[in-house]
């Protein structure tokens, strides 16, 4: 059917032609989505196990030496990396750093009203609640923070997501597959006579097949760019909103080749092209799949 | 070459079409299959076509036995053989050259070849003119001119043409047989079954005759 090029056979159907697009273009757009939010949520978690760090704030009534002294106490149990002591000063210059655009949070806040702080890295996020008991043992230390409840937090933000996530894909997958395996299956009807007359004139079953498998591998490439440039101007669009929310946090990445790398903080374009390459693939299976599906189910040679 | 040994054929429905039916017809030969509505002058080409598979005996195109082809070696069988049907089987989505051109696709021809071979044989079925014009543009001859054009284009040794004039008026009717007799002086074997006597008689060819399932003359006239 090499006469009939593919796009014109596209053309010649346009609403079954854009069924098949959009429904893939849905899937892989929610695809990515979740995709991005769960390598996303695993690096966040991933970043927090991996700095293991407990933070105490003292009164004002503690001394410098008393605060020395307790650094020299946590180094010596051997379960600590290093401690940074933050004066009230340099607690208002943070401050200031972090409020530098809202001049309304700055205003009536001085270095008294900011506490001091000791800051606890532990060799291991095992020894966090050791560090933390010495810490609350310890007299004018007001309150204890360490990063546990957020761990735990995040734990069950990244898993709920990849389960919703498994689940929504798997229903969206199974659309798309049964929708594109309709219509597939309505163009094998619809060229029935002509695929017989093909048949009498010496065409092989897979001469016959193979432009209605390209035909669904197209609706697959075609959806997913589709979806990938919506979902890459979301990206682009939301990233500075995310910024300001996740300040202090620095890039993450989830493959490094080299001095190469790919971030999923801030999402990089190299990403991006990695998703599109995915999803391609994906896509195609699933194009690859249906049409083979409805050709099995509605093609008799 | 085409031989039929022995062969016969019931359908389904227990209605016996052809009775152990034998002959042989050799390279370039233009012969004749006549016979009543019902005689089995389809069945006998669409046997050789592979499009049913006889109930006893053995079929030969050449060296192949096409009774016992694999579904998947029909094809090959089927590019060795150009059909023309009665009712054309043309595609109405496609243009004339395009109809022709798709013997040639199938067989995975280059573009430029494609495009060679189809303005030949345009010319040869004289729609040079019409190249570009879809089925219903066409008069029924015309219709039946495109047919025969797919059938030659990809070089086929055999044209089984079954009833080609059945549907066309009395001079329509000649000017296929004029166009078959040409393409059979090309070397080509033609197998055309017919119901029309006056012009069996007067184009003075090979006649197989059939009746009632059986071969009932087999005439090989030398001239």
């Amino acid at each position: 059917m090499k006469t009939l090029g593919i796009w014109q056979r596209i053309r010649r159907n346009p609403y079954q032609s854009a069924s098949a697009a959009l429904i893939m273009a849905l899937t892989f757009f929610v695809t990515g989505i979740f995709i991005i939010l769960a390598l996303f949520s695993s690096s966040i978690l991933s970043y927090f196990e991996s700095k293991p760090q407990v933070t105490a704030f003292f009164t004002d009534k503690k001394d410098i030496n008393s605060i020395k002294n307790l650094e020299a106490a946590l180094k010596a149990t051997g379960k600590v990396t290093s401690t940074k002591f933050i004066s009230k000063e340099e607690a208002l210059a943070i401050y200031k750093e972090q409020n530098k655009n809202d001049p309304l949070l700055l205003e009536m806040v001085t270095a008294e009203i900011l506490p001091a702080s000791l800051e606890v890295q532990a060799t291991d996020p095992k020894f966090l609640p050791d560090i933390n008991a010495i810490l609350k043992g310890e007299p004018e230390v007001e309150e204890v923070i360490y990063q546990k409840e957020l761990v735990e937090s995040l734990l069950s933000w990244t898993n709920n997501i990849r389960k919703i996530g498994i689940v929504v894909i798997g229903v969206l997958f199974f659309v798309s597959l049964l929708i594109l395996t309709t219509i597939i299956g309505m163009k094998i009807a619809l060229k029935k006579e002509e695929i017989d007359i093909l048949t009498l004139v010496g065409a092989t079953e897979s001469y016959i097949k193979r432009p209605f498998i390209l035909e669904g591998m197209v609706y697959g490439a075609i959806g997913t760019i589709f979806s990938w440039i919506i979902l890459y101007g979301l990206v682009l669009y939301i990233t500075p909103h995310l910024g300001n929310f996740l300040l202090g946090i620095p890039d993450l990445y989830i493959a490094a080749w080299g001095s190469y790398r790919i971030a999923i903080w801030p999402i990089s374009p190299s990403f991006m092209v990695l998703l599109l390459l995915v999803e391609i693939i994906a896509a195609i299976t699933i194009g690859i799949l249906g049409s083979t599906i409805a050709l099995k189910r509605y093609l008799k040679i | 070459m085409v031989r039929f040994e022995n062969v016969s054929k019931t359908f389904p429905n227990r209605k016996q079409a052809l009775y152990s039916v034998n002959f042989t017809i050799d390279d370039g030969e233009f012969v004749f299959l006549v016979g009543p509505s019902g005689a089995g002058k389809t069945t006998i080409l669409r046997l050789i076509f592979r499009e049913l598979i006889p109930t006893g005996g053995s079929i030969f195109v050449d060296a192949l036995e096409v009774n016992k082809l694999k579904s998947k070696e029909v094809p090959y069988l089927r590019r060795k053989i150009g059909y023309i049907f009665q009712d054309f089987k043309i595609l109405h989505s496609r243009t004339v050259a395009e109809n022709i051109a798709v013997t040639l696709e199938i067989l995975d021809k280059k573009k430029e070849e494609i495009d060679e071979k189809v303005k030949d044989i345009l010319k040869i079925i004289n729609l040079e003119d019409k190249k570009d014009y879809f089925p219903v543009q066409l008069s029924l001859g015309e219709i039946q001119r495109v047919a025969i054009g797919r059938a030659v284009v990809g070089d086929a040794d055999i044209i089984l043409a079954d009833e080609p004039t059945g549907n066309l008026d009395p001079k329509t009717s000649w000017d296929i047989v004029k166009l078959l007799g040409n393409i059979n002086k090309t070397g080509k074997t033609i197998i055309m079954a017919t119901h029309n006597i006056d012009m069996v008689s007067s184009m003075k060819k090979r006649v197989l005759a059939v009746s009632g399932g059986k071969l009932v003359k087999t005439e090989k006239i030398v001239y």
